[in-house]
């Protein structure tokens, strides 16, 4: 009965789009907060993790290893194991959405600096740069291409990820998509599909432009170049 | 700590394992959809990658097509396979599933087996060529096996995020160890959500597990020696 109807139901019923646009709105709003506070905190996470394994070699592969297991995990599965510790918050969405950015991130963090050329290291030192100074002026400057390369995997894979995070917040355009899924209603389930398609397709424009930027050398290069 | 206690009880109980419902049919179930759609997804697009890798044509069409892969939450693909497949009579349950699993794995497999085989050095097909191996040679006995550590390692991602996302079939009423995860959030049974949780993390990573010895087995000797030194 209920699917003969939703067989006749149009893809997109537009009336309701336009009469429930402050719901979409206020969705997407949710569904960027929770993005950028999970990109924010992994980054931060991501450095800290990057430095103590460039700083103790050993330890970088175990990082590895254990971010690469909580990033093998399913999301589903991770939020289901975290809810009887945090139970249903946005905590627990935020720590799922955390731990999947953080293998991305140290892979490209670690890999940029890495890739710094060691004579750049040494005319750093012989000026007489500390160690620190050399590390955040420097080495990171340097590898920002690859970071920002992390940065841009890592925000496109978590705005797709808060989708599923509806299941325990409610919250989010993965929200719509629950409704329309309990009340086979397709016009919320494509509304919210699509709008999470275009969000993470406006993230990426964002942070490439923030990336030309923040490396005004690269663009300089290119300029004498052609 | 009682929590883990009531989870530990939770699988002790034979009831929780037999039948329909429990954890061997449910766990049979969910590798046997993802087995079905990772083999029709590499029946897909592993030919197409592998032609077009050896004409050394549609980069651009095997970027655009990860990309646009990353930006379709899996669970959109899930969500949108459900009124695609009622319109298309299939109802609910196993279609949508299949084909929103099949929808996933098919961009990574395409990508990586044209990056793999059109990434191949050309000094070595030349060789090939000069030593009067044809095309289809070439294809067959130099670009694909030089190319097969990228083609498993496209098999082995795909099928971990297949198994991954089959634990959302639940959602468009499929069965699957995802039952265990939604039944337990609409039933507040804590106990049961994070037991379905467990089995679904375990089975992924035995995935990835599993894959990994594989390509250790399957790869010819001469290139793991190679991308060992290498990179």
């Amino acid at each position: 009965m209920i699917l003969a109807q939703a067989a006749d139901e149009p893809f997109v019923v537009w009336s309701w789009v336009w009469s429930h646009t402050d719901d979409i709105w206020a969705a997407t709003w949710e569904h960027i907060q929770l993005t950028v506070v999970a990109i924010g905190v992994g980054l931060v996470l991501s450095m800290m993790l990057s430095v103590i394994g460039l700083r103790f070699p050993r330890t970088y592969s175990p990082i590895t290893w254990v971010t690469g297991i909580m990033y093998t995990i399913p999301s589903l599965a991770l939020f289901a194991l975290l809810v009887p510790v945090t139970g249903l918050t946005f905590l627990t969405a935020e720590i799922g959405l955390v731990s999947y950015t953080l293998l991305i991130l140290i892979r490209n963090i670690t890999a940029g600096i890495n890739s710094v050329p060691p004579e750049i290291r040494e005319a750093a030192l012989g000026m007489g740069f500390t160690t620190r100074r050399m590390f955040w002026e420097i080495e990171v400057p340097l590898a920002l291409p690859a970071i920002m390369a992390g940065i841009r995997i890592a925000t496109v894979t978590t705005v797709g990820l808060v989708t599923v995070t509806a299941l325990i917040t409610y919250g989010g355009l993965g929200g719509l998509i629950f409704r329309g899924l309990n009340r086979f209603f397709n016009t919320e389930i494509v509304v919210g599909v699509v709008l999470s398609i275009g969000l993470a397709v406006a993230l990426d424009v964002l942070i490439v432009l923030a990336e030309r930027a923040l490396t005004p050398w690269a663009r300089r290069r290119v300029r004498v170049e052609s | 700590m009682e929590f883990l206690g009531d989870v530990v009880e939770w699988f002790a109980d034979p009831d929780h394992w037999s039948g329909k419902s429990g954890v061997l049919f449910r766990t049979w179930e969910h590798i046997q959809l993802s087995a079905i759609s990772v083999a029709i997804a590499a029946g897909l697009a592993l030919t197409p990658g592998v032609v077009l890798g050896h004409l050394r044509r549609g980069g651009v069409l095997a970027v655009a097509v990860v990309n646009i892969g990353r930006a379709v939450p899996s669970f959109g693909i899930v969500a949108l396979a459900l009124p695609i497949s009622i319109k298309l009579g299939l109802g609910l349950g196993f279609w949508p599933t299949l084909i929103a699993l099949v929808a996933l794995a098919l961009p990574p497999m395409f990508t990586n087996a044209y990056t793999g085989v059109s990434q191949v050095d050309p000094a070595v097909t030349e060789a090939g060529r000069g030593m009067g191996m044809t095309g289809t040679q070439v294809l067959w006995g130099i670009e694909v096996p030089t190319a097969s550590p990228l083609i498993l390692a496209a098999l082995r991602v795909s099928s971990v995020q297949v198994v991954a996302t089959a634990t959302l079939g639940a959602l468009v009423a499929w069965g699957g160890l995802g039952r265990f995860i939604i039944d337990g959030f609409a039933q507040g049974d804590r106990v049961m959500v994070f037991a379905g949780g467990l089995l679904v993390a375990l089975l992924a990573v035995a995935t990835e597990l599993a894959f990994s010895i594989a390509e250790r087995l399957v790869i010819p000797k001469g290139l793991r020696l190679a991308r060992n030194g290498g990179v």
